[in-house]
């Protein structure tokens, strides 16, 4: 039986230039690809490259010379030599490999744990080398068991369940004062990309109208073209506190932009309604006193910090049955992978032939044949001699030496033939 | 006939265990499964207050152990019909353990009647019964609102987002939860109240006659009339209304258990045991 292997680079192992610079683009992956199938010592190849790592994963019956000629490439590709990036590399085989593929689909080997796109991205590395007809049958069969267990894992656990990000945080702690952020209306003051995501995400939650203040104006309505919104000045806030229902703030100001007792005026006009406001601003932009008052809450950015670290270590702990699901993945591929060999399967057809025929003789015959009595034994002797007839030319073609057939093929259409592995 | 109240609490108590699990484990089949059980439990209870009825020709409200299991009634028929109004998921969590526990302490109870009269069985009696019963049991459960807003706005503003804020819904919903469960309340003791003066008036000629019961309802009737108006308004929501429904339900609770354990009135016989 071949060898599954991977090698390959993280973050963890390499410095981001190092990465960078080894990192494959789409199309280097497809040359890459065909450039390796093309060697005798490889059988398979797929190759996935994000920003936080770069990994080679083959099928090779002689491992050592594929893992040289995955080295020689990368080397050649990105003209640095070997040693550059050697020390930084990591090898698996077999059911390490399988560990690390599913774990790295389902997100347990990620700089953020449980970050929800590795997925997409190994899926599109998968179709790459179907196209490419890079993979074959023991990677296909891998990379779907890897998809296979990366959802479960999503399902079962809750290890993408809390956000970890400001941004997210932010936005869940929203849904947790608001019914529904349908038609709730936005104010943004100032600017920045914590602030400019927090309403990207707004926006995708349907909320209603966006204002937009900035200290100057003409950026504000940049701003606000890029949002659909409505560019404000800076002295229009303190109206719009009795309409607004959710305030990001993300000002250079040294001084507060929303005091108290303008929230304070403003809720009476608002008649007690919610409001919720996301101080991004460091120095802060608006008091913290306000979160004392009623239906106003206030989150600065420690406080969004804070929840992001527990749901940190919330996902750390829901890694832990994520890690066992992996396991029970690894044991179940490598049951099928055992089964691909040659003898495995000759037993168990030759075991199905038997009991298939001994099931109809004993429907056929009277019972109450004595065991050992001679037309038993002649009857034994006639089904072995049958079995081994029809045994005869699979097995000769399964055992037989050399690469002209792909023997897990043949030994997978065989199983599936006659419905071996139910 | 005596199964069929034990099987009534036990349905409860199932329910109570569902929506707890529920509350633990978000899991919706939990929340499903005690929603059934309490629906099955308020049809075979409304079959024996039913036969209840007939058997003594009146409304069975005449000891403790009676009043309490029309109470406990009362609060999971009112769940279940907000339920299919709203969603109100959540809100199992405190009606169908409140039930429950009602209904435990009502079969310690003894079952004898004190004295029977032509005067129980007019029908304004019966309509003030059960509209008071329900209308208690709405406050009730804008209680129970009250107390999860408290609880989950403690989270937010404390910025402990803990086992219940994960669990309980936004604030704004429960506080809109709340005030729903007020307005039917109030319409229903309001009802209550009238149709109690009708009686009063037919059976002792008078609509008042300053029974601590009735002064102590006014007060309760006052209070839930003067949180509306400040909602309406003023716009008053979230923690004042929250901390006024608690107050209002403990004024209720004076006003059904304290007035006949302390005071003396012609309402004391219901709840003599």
């Amino acid at each position: 039986m071949p060898d599954i292997i991977l090698i390959g680079l993280n973050h963890t192992t390499a410095p981001v230039e190092l990465r960078e610079c080894i990192a494959f683009t789409p199309e280097e992956t497809v040359v890459s690809l065909n450039q390796l199938k093309q060697e005798p010592d490889i059988e398979e190849v797929l190759i996935y490259s994000t920003c936080n790592r770069v990994e080679i994963l083959m099928v090779s019956s002689s491992p050592a010379t594929a893992l040289e000629l995955a080295t020689q490439h990368i080397a050649k590709l990105h003209q640095i030599s070997a040693a550059e990036f050697e020390p930084y590399l990591y090898q698996w085989e077999n059911d390490q490999a399988v560990q690390h593929v599913f774990r790295v689909a389902s997100s347990l080997d990620s700089m953020i744990l449980g970050e929800p796109q590795i997925l997409g991205q190994i899926k599109t590395a998968y179709h790459t080398a179907t196209q490419e007809k890079a993979s074959g049958l023991i990677l296909n069969r891998l990379m779907h068991r890897a998809f296979f267990v990366a959802k479960k894992i999503r399902t079962e656990t809750g290890i993408g369940d809390r956000a970890v990000s400001i941004s997210y945080a932010a936005v869940e702690l929203s849904k947790k004062i608001f019914d529904t952020l349908e038609a709730k209306k936005v104010l943004m003051i100032g600017a920045g990309e914590m602030a400019e995501l927090a309403v990207e995400h707004l926006l995708r939650q349907r909320v209603g109208k966006l204002y937009v203040a900035n200290r100057t104006f003409e950026r504000g309505v940049s701003l606000a073209e890029k949002f659909k919104g409505l560019a404000i000045r800076l002295e229009e806030i303190p109206a719009l506190l009795e309409q607004v229902d959710i305030i990001i703030s993300s000002t250079g100001s040294t001084q507060l932009i929303i005091k108290r007792v303008q929230v304070k005026a403003a809720m009476r006009a608002r008649r007690h309604k919610p409001l919720f406001f996301i101080d991004i601003a460091v120095p802060r932009d608006v008091d913290p006193e306000i979160n004392r008052l009623n239906n106003a809450y206030v989150y600065d950015v420690d406080d969004l910090q804070n929840i992001i670290e527990e749901n940190l270590a919330d996902r750390k702990k829901e890694a832990i049955k994520g890690e066992r699901i992996v396991d029970e993945g690894v044991i179940r591929f490598r049951e099928w992978y055992d089964n691909l060999n040659v003898v495995p399967t000759i037993v168990s057809l030759r075991n199905k032939l038997h009991s298939i025929i001994e099931a109809e003789i004993s429907k056929t015959l009277p019972s109450n044949q004595p065991e050992g009595s001679p037309n038993n034994m002649a009857i034994q002797k006639m089904i072995d001699a049958m079995v081994n007839k029809i045994m005869h030319d699979p097995t000769r073609l399964l055992k037989q030496e050399g690469h002209h057939i792909n023997k897990p093929v043949y030994l997978d259409v065989a199983r599936r033939l006659f419905n071996l592995d139910k | 006939m005596n199964a069929i109240i034990i099987a009534v609490t036990l349905c409860y108590i199932l329910s109570a265990i569902g929506y707890l699990v529920y509350l633990i484990r978000q899991e919706t089949y939990w929340y499903r499964a005690g929603f059934y059980v309490l629906i099955l439990g308020v049809l075979l209870h409304t079959i024996w207050i039913g036969y209840g009825t007939i058997q003594a020709g009146h409304l069975p409200v005449h000891n403790l152990r009676e009043t309490l299991s029309i109470a406990a009634w009362a609060i999971t028929c009112l769940f279940v019909m907000l339920q299919t109004r709203y969603q109100l998921k959540i809100l199992g969590a405190f009606a169908s353990p409140l039930a429950a526990v009602i209904m435990i302490v009502s079969l310690q109870l003894p079952s004898q009647t004190t004295y029977s009269s032509p005067a129980f069985s007019s029908l304004w009696l019966y309509f003030h019964i059960v509209t008071v019963f329900l209308g208690d049991a709405a406050f009730a459960l804008a209680f129970g609102a009250g107390i999860f807003y408290l609880v989950q706005e403690q989270a937010i503003k404390n910025k402990t987002p803990g086992f219940f804020y994960r669990r309980l819904p936004s604030l704004e919903f429960i506080d809109a939860t709340g005030y729903a469960c007020i307005v039917v309340g109030f319409t229903l003791l309001t009802i209550g109240l009238i149709t109690g003066f009708a009686y009063a008036k037919a059976v002792w000629g008078r609509f008042w006659s300053w029974d601590p019961k009735e002064i102590w309802s006014g007060i309760a009737w006052l209070l839930y009339a003067a949180l509306l108006h400040a909602r309406i308004s003023m716009g008053w929501r979230g923690r004042k209304a929250a901390i006024m429904a608690i107050i209002g339900f403990g004024v209720l609770m004076f006003t059904f258990f304290g007035v006949n354990f302390f005071l003396k009135g012609h309402h004391g016989d219901f709840t003599r045991w």
